[in-house]
């Protein structure tokens, strides 16, 4: 073995989702250039899902709406009781959508992880949409979360953040999660309409309970862009720098009801809800300007060194160390700033930083990486989300379902409870009974690890007693563990 | 030689049984008593809305402020200021029978209104943020391990902050079943018995999954996420279905503090408090589903329940006004619930600082009267008897200036 066989296994296991059978030999020859050619301009790997737009999923979750209503007044007018059929309940109408749509998006993107040949792309992909999360977790952003990522994130990861933090802070996903969608400007002339009287209803948002007029701000969104998206928590912003960005934002919301059908569920500008004046975010005063405020506090915001810092700190902490060097933090912001946040440049510097190589492989796989490198050991893919779903739950990771805004943990401690431990070790079980077939556990293990394989786990895999007892205990090694 | 070896070494170790034993009969009466106390952390994250978990309906501010929030009539009436939110039976009803104080208006010492700061601030129980990499609960445990052994578990498929740390712990959530037959669980022990990580974290992990089998409510599996099947048609059939799974998960969660060897200290985390929009209708839910696992708890801890206390904190409150879409933004203070058996007649904990425009924290929350390290100090040396030196210093570092409560228990 040598240092190159180490580092192509690193290559593929550390900045890839884990080697699928002769992946890390495909890369041994040059394992920088190997990563390299996987980034390129026009972004992301599309899963092969089936195709529908947030806009779509938005307007078919306004219709479930109104059934919902009709079914309410219906119970109201009639006096019946509370049952319905099950065909026209609008809670299963909803679970039966999030199942099947949300269950497809994620079961397709867990196929790409599994079969792709570029798996740094994708895990370069997979850290941008956990930067930007959106979570299934709200009824409203159920069905969007796969839309969201396919539009807003993945053709923007190779291009510029400032392009990238646009399209996601504007996308009906992002809107809808962190109730921008609802907020209206308190002194806009749209909050003095709702004053005047009951609503006549312009269709604000789609996540209103009945009789809930919309009357003034919202500050959740302009506080997890600083907060989470750009600056950081320490990147040096007030309670009142939130709430003027907040101010700012206002107007930006996505087409309703009794708006052109175009553009329902569509990102739109309502200048009517827009608060007027000029604002101050960060010590720049932003003169008043109708939907370009908002654009160039954007802008601003993904131009600041503090950006930089933040968001090359998470990057150095996703890729090499829950505790990165940080010479590799150093690096990573340098390109940044010199590039003007040019993720092709960002993510090259990655590859070419040496703090990134070493041997020693810190960081924990996260339950989805553990599924989708298993699936990758095996040379499979899931075959239905049916499979997936009920042991991602069980290790804390519901598919498209991050607890919080904050996205999924990076750090070990977070998902090597006890517990899980336990969990894992069960799916291997079940996994490899039907993964292994005919084959030969030492070769799997060989394929999988290539020089990162310690002798202790090739002595075990080699002295199992069946092929799938070989084979898990290769998914549950210490190294199979980590990248 | 070998034989010499082995034969001093097990001298040595009977020598020191010995001692143990010694030291156990010299502390046994209040050492047995301590022994039992349990101690049970519940974190509610998303920054619940302490003005809508013990509404101040006697407040002359309270309406004027929430206008369409407030509660009023509705609210189940504790005094003549407090009441606690509709959903909420269970707790009223411990409440009136002296077994639930609320603490109506305490803060972390964070003041950023950030989820995650503030969340790592209620859990490491720093000064400020990113001042521990571990929890306060994990740092009792170490601190408590000079005078015996305390077990503690936290309830979840992933570990809270609050018990991560140098001190072993256990973790468990509902879903895994050992193959008994297996030789896998042994072979892994080996493969892990130099990783620093995995090696302790598995052993536990499989000694929590034999406790499970016993401890597990009625032999159920109680589920944590929304289960596939509804208990009746539309939103409330949900509603009933969550409040179901977390009576379970609060009797199992008894199950196993019951256990000869179980847990006295554990954590559980619920979530979804973080209502911006439509706050009404996401909180009643919540709660419910709050109220029945302390119900579950209860119930489950049966005559243990005596010596139990539960500990209910969430990272922040919200603001004292509705914001423009029905829900509340990030705020200051909120309220706590202590719960428990062996509790101390008082009314609420800590002072109430009003709601009168004046007082407001920032002219926008409830400003907060109480360092959320008290209470959690309070509890650790009057439930579990850790030494306040140890509370000032180890398990809050620093912390020397919030003084623990007194009287809890």
């Amino acid at each position: 073995m040598t240092d190159q066989d180490l580092e192509a296994a690193i290559a593929v296991t550390r900045f890839g989702l884990g080697a699928r059978p002769g992946e890390i030999a495909a890369a041994r020859s040059d394992p920088r250039g190997f990563l390299k050619a996987q980034i390129r301009r026009e972004g992301a790997d599309q899963p092969q899902g089936d195709g529908q737009t947030a806009q779509q999923r938005i307007a078919a979750f306004r219709d479930y709406q109104f059934a919902k209503r009709e079914t309410r007044q219906a119970k109201a007018g009639d006096g019946a009781p509370a049952a319905t059929p099950d065909a026209n309940d609008p809670v299963k109408m909803a679970q039966k959508l999030i199942r099947e749509e949300t269950g497809g998006d994620f079961f397709a993107r867990a196929r790409l992880g599994a079969l792709t040949e570029a798996g740094f792309r994708e895990r370069w992909t997979l850290f941008w949409a956990n930067h930007f999360t959106v979570s299934a977790t709200k009824l409203a952003t159920a069905t969007v979360v796969g839309p969201f990522e396919q539009e807003a994130i993945r053709p923007h990861v190779f291009g510029r953040f400032a392009d990238l933090l646009g399209a996601a802070e504007t996308h009906p996903a992002m809107l809808l999660y962190l109730d921008q969608a609802t907020s209206i400007g308190p002194d806009s002339p749209a909050a003095a309409y709702f004053r005047r009287g009951p609503q006549r209803g312009v269709g604000i948002g789609p996540n209103l309970p009945a009789g809930a007029a919309p009357k003034g701000l919202n500050e959740n969104l302009a506080r997890e862009i600083l907060e989470l998206h750009t600056v950081g928590v320490n990147g040096g912003y007030s309670q009142a720098d939130v709430t003027e960005f907040a101010r700012a934002m206002t107007g930006l919301s996505i087409g309703g009801l009794r708006e052109d059908p175009a553009f329902a569920g569509a990102p739109v500008f309502r200048q009517a809800a827009h608060e007027p004046g000029a604002r101050t975010v960060m010590g720049v005063r932003y003169p008043s300007g109708g939907k370009d405020q908002a654009g160039a506090i954007l802008a601003d915001l993904a131009a600041r060194p503090q950006t930089a810092r933040f968001v090359c700190g998470k990057i150095a902490r996703h890729f090499v160390a829950d505790d990165p060097p940080p010479a590799l933090v150093d690096r990573l912001q340098a390109s940044w700033m010199a590039s003007g946040g040019d993720l092709a440049q960002v993510a090259e510097t990655l590859i070419m930083a040496p703090e990134a190589w070493d041997p020693t492989p810190a960081k924990f796989k996260t339950p989805y990486e553990f599924l989708i490198s298993g699936y990758r050991a095996a040379g499979g893919a899931p075959s239905d989300i049916v499979v997936l779903a009920p042991i991602l739950n069980a290790l804390g990771q519901k598919p498209f379902s991050a607890p919080s805004p904050k996205g999924w943990p990076e750090e070990a401690e977070a998902w090597a409870a006890p517990d899980a431990i336990v969990k894992r070790m069960t799916w291997a079980q079940r996994f490899t009974a039907k993964a292994t077939h005919d084959r030969d556990p030492k070769d799997l293990a060989a394929q999988a690890l290539g020089a990162r394989l310690r002798p202790a786990t090739a002595l075990a895999v080699a002295r199992a007693e069946s092929r799938p007892e070989g084979f898990a205990l290769l998914l549950m090694s210490p190294e199979f563990q980590r990248r | 030689m070998n034989l010499t070896r082995r034969t001093a070494l097990a001298a040595a170790a009977g020598f020191g049984l010995t001692l143990d034993l010694v030291a156990r009969q010299a502390f046994a009466g209040t050492e047995s008593a301590l022994a039992r106390r349990k101690l049970v952390f519940v974190i509610c994250r998303g920054g619940l809305d302490g003005l809508s978990l013990s509404p101040p309906i006697g407040d002359p501010d309270y309406a004027g402020l929430r206008r369409s929030l407030a509660l009023e009539d509705k609210a189940l009436p504790l005094d003549g200021t407090f009441a606690l939110h509709p959903s909420l039976g269970a707790v009223h009803a411990l409440a009136k029978a002296g077994q639930a104080r609320i603490v109506p208006a305490v803060a972390t010492p964070d003041r950023a209104r950030s989820h995650f700061e503030a969340q790592d601030v209620l859990e490491s129980g720093a000064a400020a943020v990113y001042g521990a990499n571990s929890g306060w609960l994990n740092r009792a445990v170490s601190a408590l391990s000079i005078q015996r052994k305390v077990e503690a578990l936290s309830i979840g498929a992933t570990a809270p902050l609050v018990l991560r740390g140098p001190a072993a712990v256990s973790s468990w959530s509902p879903g895994a079943v050992v193959d008994a037959e297996a030789r896998l669980p042994t072979l892994l022990q080996d493969l892990y018995k130099d990783d620093p990580l995995l090696g302790p974290a598995f052993a536990r992990g499989l000694a929590t999954e034999t406790m499970a089998q016993t401890a597990m409510a009625d032999g159920d599996m109680p589920s944590m996420s929304s289960p596939p099947a509804a208990a009746g048609p539309g939103v409330a059939g949900l509603v009933r279905q969550g409040q179901d799974a977390a009576r379970k998960l609060g009797e199992t969660t008894a199950g196993f503090m019951r256990e000869p060897n179980g847990p006295q200290i554990a954590a559980i985390s619920l979530d979804g408090f973080d209502t911006h929009a439509n706050q009404a209708g996401q909180l009643a839910p919540r709660l419910a589903y709050l109220d029945a696992l302390l119900d579950g708890l209860n119930t489950g801890l049966g005559p243990d329940w005596k010596d139990t206390l539960v500990l209910v904190a969430t990272e922040f409150g919200r603001t004292a006004r509705i914001n423009g879409t029905g829900g509340t933004d990030h705020g200051t203070a909120s309220t706590a619930l202590v719960l428990g058996g062996g509790l101390k007649p008082g009314g609420i904990v800590g002072d109430w600082p009003t709601l009168k425009a004046s007082a407001l924290f920032e002219n926008r929350d409830l400003a907060p009267t109480l360092d959320m390290r008290s209470l959690f100090k309070g509890a650790l040396a009057e439930q579990l008897g850790v030494e306040r030196a140890a509370l000032d210093a180890t398990v809050f570092p620093d912390s020397a200036g919030a003084r623990p409560v007194t009287g809890l228990v």
